[in-house]
This record gives C-alpha cells, sequence and structure tokens, in this order.
C-alpha cells in the first residue's frame, strides 16, 4: 500500500513538473504576474511529492517488502540496517529517485531562497527546473519504475553485492549527485538568461554560489569514491582512469572552469556567453556522467541495447536536454553584448587560459572514455583505453594550469604586470628550487619527475600563501594593521587560498606516491616482514564471524624501531547470500603515510599471501580535495551572497548607470 | 587592445591548444600500452598479433590448468572459449589475484602474446559479481558456441 502511494506521489510530481515547465514560462513571456508565481509554489509542492516517494521506497527496503521487483533483486533480510537504508540507491531505479530528489530540492531552493530574484527570471529559471525534472520522471515511471510489484514474491532478496556495503560508498552517490544536479541550477539559469537575452553581473552574482555548492558537493563525491577504491579493492591505487570516475571527472573539469569564468562575468562583466556555454556544457557532462553508470552502456553497449526503451529515451533525452540549449545559445549568443575590455596579460587573461586548459583537458578524457563505446557501437570491434593514454595526454595538459595557478591571483583585472607578480613569487620560486634540489641530491636522484611533482606542489602552496601575505602586507606593516587586514579580507578571497593551497596538497601526495613500496610474500603464522623501515609480524589467522558473512581475520604487530606502531587486523571476508569472497585491508595512517596491509589467498599449507605496502604522502591526496572543497565552502558563506545582496547590488548598477 | 584583436588571440590559443591536445591523444594513441583490442583465444590462434601489440584476452578458466608458483610470485592458467585454448602467465607484482578468479569463471586478462604462444598479462580481471560474465567474454562464447545462457533472476518482473 506504501509502495503505490510513493509510485502515486511520482505520478502525481510529473504532472506538477508538466505545470511548472510550461506557466511560468508562458507567464514570463506576457507579464502575467498570476503565472509566473506558479513556478514556486509547483517546485515545492514537486519536491514534497517526491520525497514522499523515497520515503515509500526506503521504507520498503527497511522492512524488507520482497513483493517489490527493485528490493528483492537488490536487499536482504540479513543485511544490516545502514545498508538496508544506503541499499535505496544502490541500485538504478533508486538512483534514479535519488536524483530526482535532489533535482526537486534544488528546484524548491530556487523558488524558496529565489524571491529576491526579478520575477521573470525566477519563473524562467524555474520553468526549466520543471522541463529537466518532467524528463527525469516520465523516465522513472516509463522505464524503471522502482515500485514494480513481483507476483509471487520471494521469501528472501538476492543480496547487494558485498562490496558495495560499505560507508564510504554508502556516501558517495548523494554527494556525487548533490554535484551533478547541483549544476543544474546553473544550467537552468544560462538557459533563462538565453531566453531572456540578458546577462549582467547580478545574474553571475546569482550562479556563483549554486556553482560553488555543486562543485563542492562534487569534489567530495569523487574524493570519496577514489578513497573507497582505495581501501576497499585492495589494490592500493586510488585512481584508475575508469569510464565511471571519468563521468564524474569531466562534470568537475568544467564545472571548475565555470566557476573561475563566472568570476569575470561578475567582477568584469565579460565573458558572459563563453560563461553560459560552460553551464550548459557542465551539465550536459553531469547528465552523460549519471547515464553512462546507471545505463549498463559502459560494461557493453549490447547490455545497453538489452532495454530497447530504456536506452531510447536516455538517447531522446540527452539529445533534447544538450542540443535544444545548444541551438538556443546559437541563435541567441551573438546578440549578447561584450562586456570589459582587457589585456593578454590581466586576471581576466589568465582565467580564460584557466577555462581553456580546463575545458580541453577535459575533452581529451572524453575522447579517451567514450572512443571505445562509438567504435563498438559502431561495429568497428572492441578495444579498451588504458590509463597510459589518460597519463599521456592529461598530464602535459595540467601542468602549465598548475604552473598559473600562484599568478593568476596576482595579475590586476584589465591589465597585470607579469613582471611584478614574478617578483612576488620569488619566495615561491625558492621553495619549489629548494624541493627540487633536496629530493633529487639527499632523496631519491633518479626519481626526477616525482622530484618535479613535488616542487610543482611547494610553488602552487607557497604561491598561494604568497598572494595573501601580498593581500595582509605582511611583515611590510605592523601586526596589527596586518591582523586588521587579515580580518576584513573577504571570505571569499580565504576561500580562493585554501582551494588552491587543497590542489597543491594533492599534487603532493600524487607525486609522492613514487616513493612507495610493496611487498608480496606468502607468510606463516610468526613470520615477520621488514618494508620501509617497519616491521610486520603475522601474530595469527582466525576465522570470525559477521552479521552477514564469514571471514579469516589476521593479526599483524607493526614495530618500528622495535616501538610499537599498529595492531593491524585485514580480513578476507565470505559474503553468505552471494558466496562470493572481498578483502577487507588494514591501513593505518599517521596523515604523513598509509601502512596497508592485505590478507590474500592461503596457500592451503598455513601460509598466506600477504601485500604490504608503505605509501608516503598518500592521505594528502584526498586531505587536499577536502581543503578544495572546504575552500568552496568558506567562499560560499561570503556575505555577497547572503539573500537579497544581489538585489541590492542589481538596484545599486540601475541606479548608477554610467558606472 | 581592440576587442576584436583579443577575441582572436583567445581563439587562437584556444585552436593552439586543441591541437596540443590532438598531437597528445595522437601520440599516446599510436603508443601501444595505451589500446588494448579485445581478442578470444580463437582469434590468437587464427591470426597471431604482433608480440608489441597490446591484446585484452578473455575467456573461461581452463578447470585444473591453474598452477601456482611455489614462491608465489607468479600465477599459470589457460584460458579457453571452447574451441582453442591459450596458455596465460601472470606476474602478481602487477597486483593481487582478483578475489573472485576461479577455474570454470569468465576472465579477462590484459598483455601481449610472446613468440612461444604464451601470453604474458599484465592485468588480471574477474569481475566482483559471480553471476557476472564479462561481456566481451558473454559474446565470445556465444560465437563459438559454448555460451550456456544467464542465470535467470529469481522472480519475473509484473507490473
Amino acid at each position: 500500500m506504501i509502495a503505490e502511494l510513493g509510485h502515486f506521489a511520482l505520478a502525481l510530481a510529473l504532472m506538477l513538473a508538466l505545470v511548472q515547465s510550461v506557466a511560468p514560462l508562458i507567464g514570463a513571456q506576457r507579464g502575467h504576474p498570476g503565472l509566473m508565481t506558479l513556478g514556486g509554489g509547483t517546485a515545492i509542492a514537486q519536491f514534497a511529492l517526491v520525497a514522499l516517494a523515497f520515503a515509500a521506497l526506503a521504507h520498503a527496503y527497511v522492512i524488507s517488502d520482497f513483493s517489490l521487483a527493485t528490493v528483492a533483486e537488490n536487499s536482504h533480510s540479513t543485511k544490516p540496517l545502514l545498508y538496508k537504508i544506503t541499499g535505496v540507491w544502490g541500485n538504478h531505479e533508486g538512483s534514479m529517485v535519488l536524483w530526482v530528489l535532489i533535482l526537486t530540492l534544488f528546484g524548491a531552493a530556487v523558488a524558496w531562497f529565489g524571491t529576491s530574484l526579478p520575477p521573470d527570471l525566477r519563473a524562467r529559471v524555474l520553468a526549466v527546473q520543471g522541463m529537466i525534472g518532467t524528463a527525469f520522471l516520465a523516465f522513472i515511471l516509463f522505464t524503471s519504475n522502482p515500485f514494480l510489484r513481483l507476483s509471487p514474491a520471494p521469501l528472501d532478496g538476492q543480496g547487494m553485492n558485498p562490496v558495495l556495503q560499505d560507508i564510504g560508498l554508502a556516501i558517495h552517490p548523494p554527494f556525487l549527485y548533490l554535484g551533478y544536479v547541483g549544476f543544474s541550477v546553473a544550467f537552468s539559469f544560462a538557459v533563462a538568461a538565453l531566453i531572456e537575452g540578458r546577462v549582467d553581473a547580478a545574474w553571475a552574482r546569482w550562479v556563483r554560489p549554486w556553482t560553488l555548492a555543486a562543485w563542492c558537493a562534487l569534489t567530495i563525491g569523487i574524493a570519496l569514491g577514489s578513497w573507497w577504491a582505495y581501501y576497499t579493492l585492495g589494490w592500493g591505487g586510488w585512481w584508475y582512469w575508469d569510464p565511471v570516475e571519468n563521468a564524474s571527472f569531466m562534470p568537475w573539469l568544467v564545472g571548475t572552469a565555470l566557476l573561475h569564468s563566472a568570476i569575470v562575468v561578475e567582477k568584469r562583466d565579460a565573458l558572459k556567453t563563453w560563461t553560459i556555454l560552460l553551464a550548459i556544457l557542465t551539465f550536459a557532462l553531469s547528465l552523460i556522467g549519471t547515464f553512462l553508470v546507471r545505463s549498463g552502456v559502459l560494461t557493453s553497449v549490447h547490455a545497453f541495447a538489452v532495454d530497447p526503451a530504456r536506452g531510447a529515451f536516455i538517447l531522446v533525452l540527452l539529445a533534447v536536454a544538450i542540443g535544444g540549449p545548444l541551438i538556443l545559445y546559437a541563435i541567441r549568443a551573438p546578440s549578447f553584448q561584450g562586456g570589459g575590455i582587457f589585456a593578454p596579460i590581466s586576471r581576466e587573461g589568465a582565467l580564460i587560459l584557466n577555462n581553456l586548459l580546463l575545458t580541453v583537458a577535459a575533452s581529451t578524457v572524453f575522447f579517451g572514455t567514450l572512443w571505445p563505446l562509438f567504435l563498438d557501437a559502431m561495429g568497428a570491434g572492441k578495444l579498451s583505453v588504458g590509463f597510459p593514454f589518460f597519463n599521456w595526454t592529461f598530464v602535459p595538459l595540467m601542468v602549465p594550469l598548475l604552473l598559473a595557478i600562484p599568478l593568476g591571483p596576482l595579475l590586476g583585472w584589465k591589465r597585470g604586470d607579469l613582471l611584478s607578480a614574478m617578483q612576488r613569487l620569488l619566495v615561491a620560486a625558492g621553495a619549489a628550487l629548494a624541493v627540487e634540489v633536496v629530493v633529487t641530491t639527499l632523496v631519491s636522484p633518479e626519481k626526477t619527475l616525482a622530484a618535479a611533482g613535488l616542487a610543482l606542489a611547494a610553488w602552487i602552496g607557497v604561491g598561494s600563501l604568497a598572494e595573501w601575505a601580498e593581500r595582509v602586507q605582511l611583515l611590510r606593516v605592523p601586526l596589527r594593521t596586518m591582523l586588521v587586514r587579515a580580518r576584513h579580507l573577504p571570505r571569499s578571497a580565504y576561500g580562493m587560498t585554501l582551494a588552491h593551497l587543497g590542489v597543491a596538497i594533492t599534487v603532493a601526495g600524487i607525486a609522492a606516491s613514487a616513493w612507495e613500496q610493496e611487498r608480496i610474500e606468502i607468510m606463516h603464522p610468526g613470520e615477520s616482514l621488514a618494508i620501509a623501515g617497519y616491521e610486520a609480524r603475522l601474530d595469527k589467522v582466525e576465522p570470525v564471524q559477521g552479521p552477514n558473512y564469514s571471514a579469516d581475520r589476521a593479526t599483524f604487530t607493526v614495530t618500528r624501531d622495535g616501538a610499537l606502531v599498529a595492531t593491524m587486523r585485514p580480513e578476507r571476508r565470505l559474503f553468505t547470500v552471494q558466496r562470493m569472497p572481498t578483502t577487507f585491508t588494514a591501513i593505518h595512517s599517521d596523515l604523513l603515510s598509509d601502512f596497508y596491509v592485505v590478507l590474500g589467498d592461503s596457500d592451503g599449507k598455513g601460509g598466506w599471501t600477504v601485500r604490504i605496502y608503505q605509501k608516503p604522502l598518500v592521505p594528502w591526496i584526498w586531505l587536499g580535495c577536502m581543503a578544495m572543497a572546504l575552500g568552496g565552502l568558506v567562499s560560499l558563506s561570503d556575505r555577497r551572497w547572503r539573500v537579497g545582496a544581489a538585489v541590492r547590488s542589481r538596484r545599486a548598477a540601475a541606479a548608477a548607470p554610467g558606472d | 587592445m581592440k576587442r576584436k584583436h583579443r577575441r582572436l588571440l583567445a581563439v587562437t590559443v584556444g585552436l593552439g591548444l586543441l591541437a596540443l591536445a590532438t598531437v597528445l591523444v595522437l601520440n599516446a594513441l599510436s603508443n601501444s600500452g595505451a589500446l588494448a583490442f579485445f581478442a578470444t583465444p580463437t582469434d590468437l590462434a587464427e591470426k597471431p598479433p604482433s608480440p608489441d601489440r597490446r591484446i585484452r584476452l578473455g575467456g573461461l578458466v581452463e578447470t585444473g590448468s591453474v598452477e601456482r608458483a611455489s614462491d608465489g610470485r607468479s600465477l599459470d592458467f589457460r584460458i579457453t572459449d571452447g574451441k582453442s585454448t591459450v596458455r596465460v602467465t601472470y606476474d602478481i607484482a602487477n597486483g593481487p589475484v582478483p578475489d573472485l578468479f576461479r577455474e570454470g569463471q569468465g576472465v579477462v586478462v590484459e598483455g601481449k602474446l610472446q613468440s612461444g604462444g604464451i601470453f604474458r598479462a599484465d592485468t588480471l580481471l574477474a569481475k566482483h559479481d559471480e553471476r557476472y560474465m564479462p561481456p566481451e567474454v558473454a559474446e565470445a562464447l556465444k560465437r563459438t558456441g559454448h555460451w550456456q545462457g544467464e542465470h535467470p533472476p529469481a522472480g519475473q518482473a509484473k507490473p
């Protein structure tokens, strides 16, 4: 009964979404206030209905209602409660409902916080949100209904893939979707601006916080996914250039470009059409990312064709959602007025370079990810593109971008002085040189590339701090004056410094992976293994029983110079429902390095394959991502973006047209 | 600088970067490590590829063929598609043997065919689902007529 209620709520939400996509648009065109305000009410009601449907689905999972097809296929009565709940979005149907839930949440938020928006812009934005909602709700209801009943209902479910029964992966999709779907707001604003034919600084002031919020969520989501792969798969790697990873990385790259180009629109009233294009492309890549992962097209083009209705729907949806706005863009963009003029060497110029490098890098990832699919669909044979491809294309494009990070903020708007910016970065250059020299002469002379990577990290990190030091006049004015200056610096400036520091931290973590050490041995209880100055002794291997698995658990005592570092207990688990073995790695991290132990197969004669890694600085990869996301959040708290700030500035701009 | 010139410069830089990216892509593609072509044991038997071409070989792990070296450093087995078999050697320094690697199960390996007919693999993939058959493998087995079909799902969905 509750499931039917959920189904009905989804259908009702679709009807509301249809109204929301049409009525406010007509209202805005004809200047009819009643029709325009309809958008807000429908957006909020639509969110309530989808939330109801989601709750109904979650309820079915929690009580293990196996008469629902999705529950029977993806859940099991013995599964821990936490994974029953997170299992809601661990499959195609449920994840689509979560997607729409977040979409309608953003729609409701625009309706709620956007009361200070000009009514026609708000109506158009909500109408575009409504169109996306219509498409997705129809997709769910017609091709991926989560409330499908089974008759007769099975006694128990088929269980969830054990690899997915993990807290890191459980919270990874919601963050990823917050990111993907968050870009829909920027997309809706872009399409609304195209319909309206107008973009001004205030428009950018509304778009930026939404983009920033989505970008933060996506950053966290990607980092969580990478961290999950690192600790759960037992390979010791953290990024594989796997199509699933690339699917989330492409919108992140273009979204990062959008974040930076929106600054130029806001501050300098330039790059408007480019920013609109980026907003459209970012969301287009988010849509492609969602469907790449969820449609089965990645495992096989033919699996995609197994469900022709779903495949055709997705292709039509993508064509309309991406093609439509691009056609509109082609018609409308030339009529937009160009803004402030600037010299090539200027902050605008630096941001354009950032944008070009990020989008070109994203296009190489796009090519590498989709080319095999394209060839396969054309019947031209099967091939796979491996990580060397991405390392040889992506990395060379990233290096100039990373080198330019400290320079950009030091260049002035309109016309910058490269020479004086360089002079202010002498300390950063010195730090980079020092790192390079120390690493190549003292640590390991043969790892020149990795040393250069560490030097690059030092350049970015010290360079970002140099910009802050410049703004607070560090060491040039009395301490008290400096502190006052530091306090008055806008939060967005701190956000930028923090995010750029995060890049430096991540780059350092990646570069340091060249020094990781690895040993694989067959060990018997009582034996020890030495690696990177540590000694790991296998004390015992014993069977243990988990809630829905049985396992062999090893106990290792890790010492360094005789002192105890950690007692580590990696496991080899066998999930009883699926008869499927998984590894449970043990990781000891002191934030400067990870000690990583994997228990492998038994050789049947009392020995166990053991794999141990010592990985310097590897936690920095994710710490850096967290610093980037935190920087975004700090920037988001800037007072300029509080509710109502934008309207005041638009009024001020209207009052002083000659500004 | 005039607006027209500025735009021209931006477009030039953009096109330059695109050209650079194209060069990088073509360079990466021409390197044998970046691309792997899918083949079955029968394909390898009928048309042996050159030893420097990277191959993604799929099939079933032949029952009774798995041998672990006594030092645990390498794994030897045969991959079959029912018609032909290929001897594979995998150095586990490249990565641990996946949990689901088992005799009689579908597997995909990546590497190069040595001149002696032994396939030296540096990547070993067995997917994390025991009902799962790598799609390329399923298709190849269908072609050679050794496909038994998928297990039917527990219940048939009804609206």
